[in-house]
């Protein structure tokens, strides 16, 4: 890397840097990916752990965000539940910057294949997102492979478009003329040269599609549809203590709390980095 | 206008075939077996296979494909395995009504509220009102909506009954009894769409504040209402209303939760009660008459902008 190219990326950092909400979004990140990382040793006790004689107890210094109807603790399948959410958001956006990138690549350069695979991703996208993640789930069955599988399917099209369109813009630069003209061939071009020009948009989409997944995985979780019923993800344990709304609304408030957190933070960071990568938006806002 | 709607027709049957394929895909091909799944882990190596000839799962793919298309275009969409053989359609229409009228009314919540709040962060652009209101709508966005009706019942059922916590009261009971079932739904459902259609308005109104015939109409003492409302809505509607569109598709997929968190009998959770009851006929028909509802709404999206904008030409 040249040291001019250096001082770009520094001064796109730097100018991330500044924004505050962005900032705020990288620290509740990182503290989210603290939590997963170093679960067991942070967890006061262990998620699946069915204690009786403590069921339903308020928060307090033994429970510090009380338990549920078997008498887990709350605050350790909160921190569980963030590995849950972060192993799933991450499988999730690389599968669908893989998939979605390859397939936006050769739409976007191939004119004879985009129609094709144009109205192929159509098709996906003319369903509501969690219908179709749900008929999906019916058919596979509760699990985490099961969930990735389903979200990557349903999220890659929106990768696949935003990638098509960066490689229509980015196709006709005088770059890929002078690749072109010095002999370099449709496959250099199209997976070398033009695929590192159309990586800010791909970042800006994964993450915005990691922060659908994390909403999308706890809502399937919710309704019984996504990880099967012992996992202690952030779904799984609000739909475990929907019915016990009225005795211990403890038990769905944290996890929830988690949720919207770590969604804020991840469309925090995705506002950021389209204001510094993407100068082209003027946004508002 | 005659031309674009054949061309925009032939454009949504594409899709629709699409559609189609993928749900015979999901369905049909993908490893999950239905049959072994409909007759529950007891089931025999011969009980299975005697369900898969019936249901024609051992026939070719294509031939499948081609009757199962030959059905769905006829609109046989197969009896329900849950509720007595009952048709389908049958099935799916007795669920209906809560539905359309959850979808409508938080479309219509959103869309107002969503419009006035942004003309109005828009026009005190930076004051402490615009900036609460960006923080509210990122916070809007970010929350789960389960979780939101789940506070919303926390809040207005339990701690202090104002609404009812959960049900559903037909129309033809009454429809106030049926509104206030559907007070805090409608606003679990609609708080995201809000949110993004309020943003969108908010982004169009400054871009169109910026231009100079805002400015001459205020130079010839315009009433700042009038320049508002009359002169820049109009042009800053339009991204708003494909906003508006998208946000549909949301809500129908959202009212599969919001009708399982407030035991609503609409499609939704009829949806969710198939996965459970394994009803694979009504899964299907479900996903498939939503999937049509939303191509439609598209399709209205794109005839309302010929109205509202008449300077686009197709």
């Amino acid at each position: 890397m040249s040291k001019k190219e250096k001082s770009g990326s520094r001064r796109t950092l730097e100018k991330f840097m500044k924004n505050p909400t962005a900032v705020f979004g990288v620290f509740i990140l990182l503290v989210m990916l603290i939590m997963a990382v170093f679960a067991s040793p942070i967890a006061t006790h262990d998620p699946l752990e069915i204690n009786p004689g403590d069921r339903l107890m308020a928060p307090g210094a033994q429970h510090w965000f009380g338990t549920d109807r078997m008498g887990r603790d709350i605050f350790s399948r909160v921190v569980y539940g963030s590995r849950i959410s972060l192993i799933v958001g991450f499988s999730v956006v690389l599968l669908t910057s893989f998939f979605g990138t390859f397939l936006g690549l050769v739409s976007g350069y191939f004119k004879h294949l985009d129609e094709i695979i144009m109205r192929i991703l159509d098709g996906l996208m003319a369903f509501p997102g969690l219908i179709l993640m749900i008929m999906i789930m019916a058919v596979l069955g509760r699990s985490l492979t099961n969930v990735i599988i389903t979200l990557a399917i349903v999220y890659t099209p929106r990768m696949a478009r935003v990638v098509r369109g960066a490689v229509l813009v980015q196709k006709e630069q005088t770059y890929v003329e002078a690749a072109r003209a010095i002999g370099a061939s449709s496959m250099r071009i199209l997976f070398i040269h033009i695929p590192r020009n159309c990586i800010a948009p791909i970042i800006i989409q994964g993450t915005m599609i990691f922060a659908y997944v994390i909403l999308a995985e706890s809502a399937l979780s919710f309704l019984g549809v996504g990880m099967p019923p012992e996992t202690p993800s952030w779904g799984v344990v609000i739909s475990s203590g929907k019915v016990f709304l009225r005795r211990a609304p403890w038990i769905c408030f944290f996890s929830g709390i988690s949720i919207s957190l770590c969604v804020l933070a991840l469309n925090s960071i995705g506002d950021g980095l389209r204001d510094v990568l993407d100068p082209r938006l003027n946004r508002k806002g | 206008m005659l031309n674009f709607l054949v061309k925009r027709f032939f454009s949504m049957a594409l899709v629709l075939l699409v559609v189609s394929i993928t749900i015979f895909i999901v369905m049909h091909l993908l490893p999950g077996d239905p049959a072994a799944i409909m007759l529950g882990p007891e089931a025999t190596n011969e009980d299975v296979a005697a369900l898969k000839a019936e249901m024609g799962l051992d026939k070719p793919v294509l031939i499948q494909f081609i009757e199962w298309t030959g059905r769905i275009v006829r609109g046989d969409l197969g009896n329900s395995l849950f509720f007595q053989n009952r048709s389908v359609p049958n099935v799916i229409f007795d669920h209906l009504e809560a539905t359309v009228l959850l979808t409508l009314l938080s479309l219509g919540m959103a869309t107002l509220i969503g419009i006035i709040t942004g003309v109005l962060a828009a026009s005190t652009h930076e004051s402490i009102f615009d900036r609460s209101f960006m923080l509210f709508t990122s916070m809007a966005v970010a929350i789960p909506n389960f979780w939101l009706g789940l506070m919303l019942v926390l809040g207005f059922a339990i701690m202090i009954p104002i609404f009812p916590a959960a049900g559903y009261s037909p129309l033809k009971e009454g429809i106030w009894s049926c509104l206030s079932y559907l007070v805090l739904p409608s606003i679990t459902l609609a708080a995201g769409a809000v949110a993004l259609i309020a943003r969108m308005t908010r982004a169009c109104m400054l871009d169109v504040l910026q231009n100079e015939y805002i400015r001459t109409a205020k130079a010839k003492g315009v009433r700042q209402s009038i320049v508002i409302f009359k002169h820049a809505l109009r042009n800053a509607i339009i991204p708003v209303v494909t906003v508006i569109g998208m946000s549909f598709a949301n809500l129908m997929g959202g009212a599969v939760v919001t009708e399982s968190i407030f035991n609503i009998p609409g499609v939704g959770r009829l949806l969710i009660k198939s996965v459970f009851t394994r009803d694979y006929p009504v899964i299907e028909g479900v996903v498939l008459y939503i999937a049509i509802a939303w191509t439609l709404i598209n399709l209205m999206v794109d005839i309302i902008y010929t109205i509202i904008d008449p300077r686009l030409e197709y």
